[in-house]
Parts: C-alpha cells; structure tokens; sequence
C-alpha cells in the first residue's frame, strides 16, 4: 500500500477510507483532483472496472467533504453542488446506489438524489426547494429546469457536472440539447466544472471540445484530456460451428447449441443481440434447447419496467444464468457478476464491441471474454473484422455534427418559458456550446422568429406569437399555458407511437406485459400471433387504447420487426470488411466454410476491391439483375437503390425493383443490364435532381421531417390532459411537409429536416462519400448466372418488402376494374 | 415502377343515373351539367391551428387554391360547386391572406355560376367572395348537400365525412382519400390541403349506405377503384 499522502491531495478522511478497503488511489482520479483544483474541464477515459465513475466524482465529494465536515445536512444550508447526467433512468439510480457506500463510509452526510422522469411531483417540489448536494439526472429533465422560472436561483451553487457514456450522448440530438442546457447552466453558475465520463471514445478531440465552453473569437477550447491505464486486453472468441452456415438471415438458429454449450460452462453470460426481434426469438430458440433449466431470462426496452426491474434484481442476486438484452443493458450498469458475453450476430460497430465486452468481468486486470455468434456468411466477415478492430483498440462511433436546428428551436423557446432572455446574450451564450459554435447570426433570428411566429415568409402569424418581447427587452411566452404546453414536450427522443400489450385470459382482467409500436400492430389482424416478451402472443383486438391478447399454442408465431435497434454497420467497419475481403492472406483465419465461399467468388466471378466497386450483371429466369456491393449499410444502400431505379427508368431500362442488405444491392428489371454505362449510372450527380424528385415524395422523408417537426414544437405530442395517438400526428405532419415544401422550400424546418437526411434514415452522406470514392473505379463483369457473393442479398428478395412505387403498385393490385363494371355500370 | 399503367386518369361511373368522373386529385364532374363539384376545402385551417397556439404553414388556402384553380381551367366549367366547409371555421375569411383572398374571388368571379354549400364548419360562408349560398341543390338528376343523409337516399351527392380508404397486400399497406359509393349515391374526398380521413369501414358510412361502400382510391395519376371487400380498417 503506497503512501497516499505523498502520492496525491488526497484529504485524510479520503486517504483513511482507501486504507480501510484496501486500494490505493489511482493516477487518472488523483488527475481528475488535480484537474478540479485547477479549475479546468476534464474528459476522463478509462476502460470500465478503472474506477471511472469514483473519478468523475472525487473531486466532488472532497469538496463537499471541506464545506460539510462532520455536521449533519439538516443543519446547513441547501445549495446544489453537483450535478450528474446520464443518459439512462437506470444508470443514475445505479449510480446513485454506489455512491451511497463511499459516502456513509467515509462518515459524510450528504443528500444525493435523483429526478428522473419517474420522479413524483411532490419530490420533485421538494427538490427545487430544498437542493440535494448531488442531484443525478438526465438531459430532458435539465431541459426542463431550463424551461422554468427560478432555474437560475436553482443552479447558482452549482460546481460541478459530471456527464456519464458522454460519447453516446454528444453525436446525438440529445447532446445538442444537453450541451444548450451547459451553455445555459454556464451563465447562472459560471465556476460551475464539467467531467466526462467514457470508456470508448474514438473522436477525444471532438468530445474534449464538446464538453468545454466555447469562447466567443471562434478558437476552439478542449477540456483536458486524462486517460486511465488500459486493462487486460479483452479475449474475443468467434464461433466456428459444426453446422452450415447460413447464406442469408439474421436468426442464428444454427449457432444456438454452441451458445448454450458455453452459456452452461459460464456463471453468468450476457447474450446481446441487435434488435428486439431477435431478443425475443433468441430467447425463444434458447429455451427449446433447454434441458436443464438453466434460469435464462429476457430484458429489452418494450417490456413493462416492473418485468425489467425483476430481471435486473435477479441478476444483482446472481439468480440468473443468462440474460437475452439488446441495447439496454449496453451502458455502465453492473447487474452483476458477469463473466461472458455472446453477440450474436455481427456487432456493427467496434466502439459497440468494445462496450459491450466492458459488461464482463469487472475487474481490470483479467480479460473480459466474448464469443460473437455471426448469424451468416457475410456476418462472418464482419465479425473477424470486429476482432481485429478490438485487438488494435481501434474505436469507431458517430461522428459529432453541427448542431441540430430543430433542437435549437426547443431550447429557445424552453428559456423563453423559464427565465426569458435578451436575444443578443442568448445568442452569445448558444455559440458557447461547440455544437453550435458556428452558428451565424442570420440562421439564429431565423430560428428564433420559427419559434415566435412559425417563422414563414408570409408572416401572418404576428398576432398568435408563442414569445413576445416585452418592454424591457426580454423575450418571454406569451401566456403560461404557452408554457405548460411547451414544458409537455421537451426532449428529443421521437419514438414511434408505442401501444400497451396487456394479456389476458378469457377475456377478462389482464396484466401488461409491456408495449409495442402502434404501426406494427396496425398489421395484424385479430387471430394473428406474435412473440412478446418471450410467449407466443394471440392477438385479440385493441380496446382503450390497449392491444388485447391472450396467449397461444401456436409454435410459429409472426414475429415483431421492430423499428428500434437496428444499427447501420459502422463506415470504420465496412472499411475493415472490405479489406479482408479482398485478401486471401488473412482468410485463414476465417471458418472453412466461409472461405470456400469466398474462393468460389473469386473462380467465378471477382473479389471486390477495397477502393473500388464490383458490378455483376447476370440473367435469372427471365429477369435480368444487377448486384454491386458497397458495403456501406442497408440505409445507404436503399437509398442508392431508390436513385439507381430512377436513372434506369430514365435509359428506358425497365427496372421492377430492389432490394439491398448490409453489404449488396441488388436492381433487376426486364432488360439486360449488361450493356449500361456504369460510370454514368452511379455518377454522384444522382445527389442532385434525382434525390431531390425522390425526397418529394419519400417516406422515410416524411417520418424525418415528422422527427423535426415534433422536436421544433410546430406539432405537439400530447397535450395537457390528453394523450394524441401517432395516427394523428402522422397524417397531418405528410400534409404538412407537402405543403411547406411547396411554397417554401427554403424553410428552416426543411433545413433541419434535411439536415437529419444526411445521416439518419436516408445516410445520404454516406452515399456521397461512397460515390466519390468509387469515381473510375468501377469494375464490371458479366456473368451467364448468379455469383457466389450474390447468393445473400438475392436471398433477401420476397424477404424484405421491395422498393419503388410501393403505394401505387398496391392500389393497381387491389383495384377492380370489374367494380365499376358490375356494381357501378361503366359507360 | 411498372410501365403499363392506363394513360386515362379519371375513373367514369353513374350514380343512380347520371353519368359523373372522379378524378385522381378529389374532384368530380358532372358533365351534362357543366359542374365541377369539390367538397370540404376547409380554407385556412394552417391559422386556426396557429391562433391556438401551433403554427402550422400559412399556405394551405394557397395550395388548395392552386388545385382547384387547375382543376377549373382544365373543365371550364360552367357551374363550381363548393360542397361545404369550404372555410374552417367562421373567422377564416378574417385570416386569409390579402393574396389569397383575391385569388378566390377572382376564381368565383370567373365562374359563369358558382355555387357554396352550407356546412356545419361554415353555416354561412361570407358574401365577401361571391357567389350564391345554398343549403342543398338539385342539379341532373342528383342532390347535392353538405351531410350525406343517414339511411336512403338516391342520387345524394354529399362531402363531410371525409372518406379515406386504406388496403393492404403483402404485409404493407396504404391508406389514401377516396370517393365512396355504392352507385346509388357518392360521398366526395376532403379537397382541402389540411384535411385528413375518415376510414371508410367506420360506422358513420354504415349509417349512410347501409354498408360500407366501394371505393375510388385516389391514387398518383389515376383513380382505382376498390372493392368495399377489400378495404380494411385501420385497426382492429
């Protein structure tokens, strides 16, 4: 045991309570002290079981520990000195619970508590009344501080902010929001420090710049970077099974007996999978194979919270054998003593890899284990290419953008709502947060007067404004009910409409299981079946806004495709795919199987190349088919298949459709395709007109723009008393993108909207980039038949509903010329 | 995505036994009359919405102008007929842009007859713009009214309820307006920018036609008519 004393500002009582359990203090939270002490902003790195979370807050609690000494917290007075963020309900309740053994160790007295959105009304009064020391929340709920009066008094003691998984929440909306909410915070509490907490962080410039105030000349500050020592290098398995491998598919059916081979050697394993689907038909599939009863339990975000917190529980006791999750077990909580995880199916990304390997084995210094499980050929590839990322430790992750308009429409109208403000100071104080930095004066007011009036070019509105600017300047709501509204709707988590799943038996009485997305229940028909939360599910019908069922025998149920969870494979990945793809060298490490596979490519057809493009066109029962393989992610490549399937109706090829996976698109149609020009046909000048015409009308457009709209607060999601379903929103949001679109193109929603486009659901980025980068480089080969490389994405036909003109071709095939004939007499 | 698609846009019909075409953009035509009938323009909805507070785009009067506008110059008709709730509510006029105000008298203006149907949204449209104000009409054999008459009632050509249809087919599906009939009798779309549906399996219809009626779904360039067989609920 080092001398403490010596080796850092440790204060006795600290240095006492590192004796009495026997560590020593490490470099990176003495670095964190110093940091504090300093003054400055710090982003700490360290790989989870480094004792990251105690560093984010040690400075806090030696702070804390000299103002409060010994005296009880009744005695003094309440100010809030610190203040933490996270991006998970279930991370800051977990959070809180390990900071309380410390605290009461260490003999301090303090009130740390957390306000979620499950806090009740009468705690939270009494929070804003009476501060805790440490209050621990999350992005919306600092939003909604913002949006009342009083914030400032509330947050005028503050000192410090630690900001939890900061990498997860930056890139996203949510971190435009949080980082507004800084901004905000900076101006009441100015000595107020900032830590970032992560494991993973493949961009630690952008984030060290995103987490500290941004002066007003333009020249960037970063907060200070500390990193902890790295742990041992994790130990990545992937399965190799007797069994074929799948062509195509995402079930992982035929790794399952392996699984469960190493789950029963395991004492506790994590099984992540990627959607909620799988979650459950993995689950499912595992328990057939289960003989022994091994307690193997289910936990994703659609289940009812009562069920989750039950499997949580278990698996805190060690109750469990294993745990089916998706994303929500991704983030720093320990459930538990973990010491395997299985990803099926490929990881998509490594930083996810990465995180995901941190949920075992606690302790830094042994390896954590995991065993990926591809589901398929191609899988396969991605997986090795996910190994070998791990082993360099070499992160991806989303990429931090300019910030988001739309978010900044919310915030403005939310300080509108709290304090109200001077137009000139805000718009300093927004350019203090790094994702707005850049933002220019002209495109400020635009959003500001979008907030007040609906900011349109005909400017008829004056007289309905939502902010008024009084007479001393200050900008406010015009009526407290504009407020309230306002308050309703804060945050940037749009998810689709969820409905209540409530089973029941005979019906009568019932017990909710959980929910589901409205528009997947709009595809049933009473009698369908489908696996919820790991039963075979009858649907029964909806009633008061709950979905009925009652469960069934049935053993091949319709399975939930669930929006949420499918993850586009990282651009660092596809890079690395592409790689091992087109070197046999490294195939060795690969199953027989797959390489067979590739070396069959290779005899019959080519090996696509890295910095290139593969096209083959080949005919097959009288259709003639064109299959490239970008590698950019199926959101991408559907786009690309939507702009391929324009152009070819322009050279009067006849295409009848597309379809894409994570890897190919495949377009085929009733011409040989064989004799196009492919340098014209994927020339980036599709990302002009082309794109344009098909935005017009694009579905996944409107659900964009939607996600805007709702975010901007043009539409409510609920109002007060009165909860409005999805259906309603939808439909008015389609009118209304038409119509803006019309008249006003250039509207700063459309902005916004299309901002969102560039990466989101269209990945429109990615495929510029991708286009660019395959200029001239774009090799084809005719082949009198279908390669070995096609087989899976042509194996997704009839699979995956096919693109194009989608609406109109199920009006022509439902529509009955007979109709008017018998019913209605034709002339 | 396939090209054999009919070049005619407009689907032919009679009801009871007058010859009429609906055409893909909500409009129906009697042509024996010379009259264009649009029902439910709803004209500034985009502002009643922003007087309570959410301020949806000021250019839905404009658009819905726009389309009827085109409408009339492609029939030349010599009778317009509006079929009710052609304003949102009583203070639309109050509301409406300068621009767009002129722009629909101009339109009534150069209508040899042009006809507003009472509706319950607009019990009186204002004189401001125009035109004749009648609660119901007979014109070639048929009676045109804002709410379709619950039970029979031959050779009714109403509006109000707003009629969407929605049919499915391999696990996807499509929700659009339509025309609803049963070839005694029709109900039109909403023609209005900001107007939104009512299924056409809801009960309302029922009480109407005594069942749920076929439709006429308007599609991108042409009507297709379907089956009421077919049509499905929204939910179930």
């Amino acid at each position: 045991m080092p001398d403490t004393q010596s080796l850092s500002p440790l204060p006795a009582r600290f240095a006492d309570w590192f004796a009495s359990r026997g560590w020593s203090v490490r470099p990176h939270q003495v670095e964190m002290i110093e940091a504090a002490r300093a003054g400055e902003d710090a982003l700490l790195i360290a790989p989870t079981g480094g004792g990251k979370t105690l560093g984010g807050f040690l400075p806090s609690l030696i702070e804390l520990s000299d103002r409060v000494g010994d005296r009880p917290s009744r005695d003094r007075p309440h100010a809030l000195h610190t203040l933490y963020i996270s991006p998970l309900k279930a991370l800051s309740v977990d959070v809180a619970r390990n900071l309380m053994a410390p605290v009461s160790e260490m003999g301090l007295d303090l009130r740390i508590e957390t306000r979620t959105g499950d806090t009740s009304p009468s705690k939270r009064q009494r929070q804003r009344a009476h501060p805790p020391d440490i209050l621990l929340t999350t992005p919306e709920q600092l939003a909604l501080f913002c949006a009342t009066a009083n914030a400032e008094a509330f947050f005028r003691d503050l000192r410090r902010i630690v900001i939890d998984e900061i990498h997860a929440i930056a890139p996203q909306k949510r971190g435009d929001l949080l980082a507004l909410g800084l901004a905000a915070i900076a101006r009441w509490a100015p000595d107020a420090r900032r830590a970032g907490l992560s494991a993973t962080v493949a961009d630690e410039g952008g984030l060290a710049r995103w987490l500290t105030a941004q002066p007003a000349d333009g020249e960037p500050h970063f907060a200070r970077i500390v990193r902890g020592a790295a742990g041992a290098r994790p130990q990545v398995d992937i399965l190799d099974p007797e069994t074929r491998i799948p062509w195509a598919g995402h079930s992982g059916r035929h790794a399952l007996a392996d699984v469960y081979a190493r789950i029963k050697a395991s004492k506790m394993a994590l099984v992540f999978v990627n959607t909620r689907s799988q979650a459950e038909l993995t689950f499912q599939e595992l328990w057939n194979i289960n003989d022994e009863n091994l307690p193997i339990a289910l936990h994703h975000g659609s289940l009812a919270p009562e069920q989750r917190r039950k499997v949580e529980a278990a698996m805190a006791a060690g109750k469990l054998k294993a745990v089916v999750c998706t994303s929500t077990l991704d983030l720093g909580i320990d459930w538990g003593d973990v010491d395997l995880v299985v990803q099926m199916g490929a990881p998509k990304g490594s930083s996810r890899l990465i995180q995901r390997l941190g949920r075992s084995n606690h302790q830094l210094d042994n390896p954590s284990r995991a065993l990926l499980a591809p589901t398929n050929r191609f899988e396969h590839l991605e997986c090795q290419a996910a190994r070998d990322a791990v082993a360099d430790n070499a992160l991806d992750g989303e990429p931090l953008k300019a910030g988001a308009l739309d978010v900044l429409a919310q915030h403005i109208m939310g300080r509108g709502c709290g304090e109200g403000f001077e137009a000139d100071a805000l718009f300093t104080e927004i350019r203090s947060a790094a994702p707005y930095a850049a933002l220019d004066r002209a495109t400020f007011d635009k959003v500001l007067d979008f907030t007040a009036t609906g900011g349109y070019a005909l400017q008829t509105y004056d007289r309905f404004r939502r902010l008024i600017k009084r007479r001393d300047g200050l900008w406010v709501a015009r009526t407290p009910q504009i407020a309230q509204r306002h308050r309703l709707n804060v945050g940037t988590i749009v998810e689709s409409p969820m409905l209540d799943v409530v089973v029941s038996s005979r019906g009568r009485g019932g017990h909710r299981l959980g929910q589901i997305e409205e528009w997947f229940v709009d595809q049933l028909v009473p009698g369908d079946t489908f696996l919820f939360a790991g039963q075979v599910l009858r649907f029964e019908g909806i009633e008061e806004m709950a979905v009925r069922v009652t469960r069934s025998s049935d053993t091949e149920p319709r399975i939930p495709t669930y929006n949420g969870g499918k993850f586009p494979l990282s651009t660092y990945l596809a890079a690395r795919v592409r790689d091992l793809v087109q070197s046999p060298d490294s195939w060795h490490q690969l199953p027989g199987q797959v390489r067979d596979w590739l070396e069959l490519q290779q005899k019959r057809s080519r090996l696509p190349r890295s910095d290139g493009l593969l096209v083959e066109t080949f005919p097959r029962s009288a259709r003639f088919y064109l299959v490239c393989y970008p590698f950019e992610g199926r959101l991408a490549h559907q786009t690309l298949g939507m702009l391929l399937t324009r152009r070819l109706e322009r050279m009067r090829m006849r295409p009848m459709g597309f379809v894409a996976n994570e890897y190919a698109l495949s377009v085929w149609g009733l011409r040989d395709l064989s004799g196009v020009d492919f340098d014209a046909l994927f020339d980036e000048d599709m990302m002009g007109d082309d794109l344009d015409a098909w935005l017009a009308e694009s579905q996944l457009m409107m659900r964009t723009f939607r996600n805007c709209a709702v975010i901007a607060g043009l539409i409510e999601r609920r109002f007060p008393g009165q909860e409005k379903t999805g259906r309603q929103v939808t439909m008015s949001t389609d009118l209304i993108y038409n119509v803006l679109r019309e008249h006003e193109p250039d509207h700063v929603l459309l902005k916004a909207a299309w901002a969102d486009a560039g990466s989101g659901l269209l990945d429109i980025h990615r495929l510029g980039d991708a286009l660019a980068r395959i200029r001239g480089q774009i090799e084809h080969i005719d082949l009198d038949r279908i390669s070995p490389l096609a087989v899976p994405v042509m194996l997704e036909i009839g699979k995956e509903p096919v693109y194009g003109e989608g609406h109109e071709s199920i009006l022509e095939d439902v529509s009955s010329e007979d109709l008017i004939a018998e019913a209605m007499r034709l002339d | 995505m396939t090209d054999t698609w009919p070049t005619r846009t407009e689907c032919r019909f009679r009801v009871l036994d007058t010859p009429v075409l609906a055409e893909p953009d909500g409009v129906l035509v009697v042509p024996e009359a010379g009259l264009l009938v649009v029902s439910d323009l709803h004209f500034e909805k985009g502002s009643s919405f922003a007087a309570k507070g959410q301020m949806l785009p000021p250019y839905d009067t404009r658009t819905t102008l726009r389309r009827l506008g085109e409408a009339i110059d492609r029939h030349a008709p010599q009778t317009v007929m509006a079929l009710g709730d052609s304003f949102h509510d009583l203070r639309a006029d109050q509301r409406m842009h300068g621009a767009d105000a002129d722009r629909l008298a101009d339109l009534v203006r150069r209508a040899e007859r042009w006809i507003w149907i009472e509706g319950n949204h607009d019990p009186a449209p204002p004189p401001q713009f125009g035109g004749e104000v009648r609660h119901e009409i007979e014109l070639a054999g048929l009676v045109f009214r804002h709410e379709p008459t619950e039970g029979p009632a031959p050779g009714e050509v109403a509006g109000h309820l707003h009629p969407c249809a929605k049919v499915r087919r391999k696990g996807r599906s499509v929700r659009n307006r339509c025309f609803a009939t049963d070839g005694s009798r029709l109900v039109l779309p909403a023609f209005g920018a900001f107007t939104g549906g009512l299924n056409v399996r809801d009960e309302a219809f029922v009480r109407c036609f005594g069942r749920t009626p076929d439709a006429l779904v308007m599609g991108r360039d042409r009507v297709w008519p379907v089956a009421s067989a077919t049509c499905v609920p929204d939910r179930y």
